[in-house]
């Protein structure tokens, strides 16, 4: 793990003196020199892993495939499937988290469960207008089916996109902590539910 | 939260639309109605009001084209300045002018240099909006002569892509594509010159919803709010690289602030 770390930096590095004038030492002073912590926004929140590290660049110069294929394979072996077997939650617990945006902003109560503003990029139930774009629709999401494989691929999506997609912008909800594993499980069960607005007809 | 955006569709009795659709009625409704004139006056008036232990205004302070020259100043910003040997933003400026003309404390001036909800507006706010409608019509054109201004450039094109915090979020995660919405809000693709030119243009803006002139520099930092980062110092290297990051991208486009906005 250690020289594959050590690899994936020194390639990162030659990546970055490549593309302009700033040097890392530049870019990590500047960072730190200008941001404050403020409430539970604080300053480590700055430091990268090696998966913000590889996507850094513009989707033009997408990292390194034999990096980006290494890093996507440890995603994929750290996603931690539910204890109990059970993937399937509550829909309408599920709905709230879809619409809460609030969550680790410096503005935000660190005492209220955190959100999945699922809504802020995806369209869910078509009742709800107020859905971006930046994700795919996701309406109808039900009709793939609750087998075996669609649950763990679903539930592989929410954990840690990454694992498919590297540089997707989709936060990892579940290996970052963001959303716990009930509330995972509720969004699962807003995604795949007969009965979700998600998979009805408006 | 259909609720929520109700009213908007309620009154603008129309359905919603792929893009900034309600927002853009509003705005027509609005006309030439922006009640940023009023935060127009009050800074103008600011600018020429004696003020601080030396109780004096502001009208030597110079933003780049000499002393005391405001029109067209706003669009060449960020740019380098001899006197401090750096690259300043408009914001930044002002307050360094505030210091060495009126010698008033940086630690005052920085304790509340944006509103908060509620309030009636801060004092760099004012001056901010006035000067940009002094620069209303003249195309972006900041400096890039001197080494320093195209570093700075460089170190906001870094910036912007740079992924950080819980949610792995940077600028570009909502501003590199085109045409694309978070939940009704249309986002800018700053990487692209239209767009950049449109946005970068039409700040200042009123916030309809906040009832407040809103200034790039609180815009920044709101962002990064919402990218989960911890807070933005105002005239900070970040936030000076992607002023200047996006001022040239928008480069050759046309000042309309202060604009109107949701």
């Amino acid at each position: 793990m250690r020289p594959l770390f050590k690899t994936i930096v020194l390639l990162l590095g030659a990546g970055t003196l490549s593309t302009g004038v700033v040097s890392s030492e530049r870019l990590d002073a500047a960072l730190a020199g200008s941001f404050v912590d403020n409430g539970q926004a604080t300053l480590d929140r700055l430091e990268q892993d090696p998966v913000q590290q590889a996507c850094n660049q513009s989707r033009s110069t997408p990292p390194d495939p034999a990096i980006a294929s290494n890093l996507r394979q440890e995603r994929l072996d750290a996603v931690v499937f539910p204890l109990d077997g059970e993937f399937l939650g509550d829909w309408q617990r599920g709905a709230e988290v879809a619409d809460n945006g609030r969550g680790l902003q410096s503005s935000d109560d660190p005492e209220q469960p955190n959100g999945g503003n699922c809504y802020a990029c995806h369209q869910l139930a078509p009742d709800e207008v107020a859905y971006g774009t930046l994700g795919p629709s996701l309406t109808g999401y039900g009709a793939r089916g609750q087998s075996e494989p669609m649950l763990r691929y679903t539930w592989t999506k929410l954990w840690d996109t990454h694992a498919y997609n590297l540089c997707s912008h989709m936060p990892r909800f579940g290996a970052q902590g963001i959303l716990t594993e009930q509330q995972l499980k509720d969004i699962m069960a807003f995604l795949l539910d007969p009965a979700s607005p998600v998979n009805q007809d408006l | 939260m259909i609720k929520k955006w109700a009213w908007l569709i309620g009154i603008l009795a129309m359905p919603v639309l792929s893009d900034d659709g309600i927002f853009d009625e509003y705005r027509d409704l609005m006309g030439d109605d922006n009640p940023a004139i009023f935060v127009i006056d009050e800074g103008e008036a600011l600018w020429f009001e004696a003020q601080g232990p030396l109780d004096t205004s502001l009208e030597r302070c110079d933003l780049g084209l000499g002393p005391g020259v405001t029109a067209g100043a706003y669009a060449r910003f960020p740019r380098y300045f001899e006197d401090t040997d750096s690259v300043m933003d408009i914001e930044s400026r002002l307050l360094h002018c505030m210091q060495t003309l009126q010698g008033r404390e940086r630690a005052v001036l920085l304790a509340k240099p944006y509103s908060l909800r509620g309030d009636l507006g801060t004092e760099l706010e004012a001056l901010v909006t006035w000067l940009a409608a002094e620069s209303e019509g003249a195309v972006i054109a900041p400096e890039q002569a001197h080494p320093a201004e195209r570093e700075m450039y460089a170190l906001g094109e870094e910036i912007f892509f740079y992924r950080a915090g819980p949610h792995d979020f940077s600028c570009a995660t909502c501003h590199e594509q085109s045409n694309m919405r978070i939940r009704l809000q249309a986002l800018p693709n700053l990487t692209n010159h239209d767009a950049a030119a449109e946005a970068f243009g039409s700040w200042p803006a009123y916030r309809i919803s906040e009832g407040l002139v809103r200034t790039m520099g609180w815009r920044l930092q709101d962002c990064f709010r919402q990218q989960r980062w911890p807070g933005l110092r105002l005239g900070s290297d970040v936030s000076v690289a992607l002023q200047t990051y996006m001022a040239v991208n928008a480069a050759g486009g046309v000042m309309t602030a202060p604009g109107l906005k949701r």
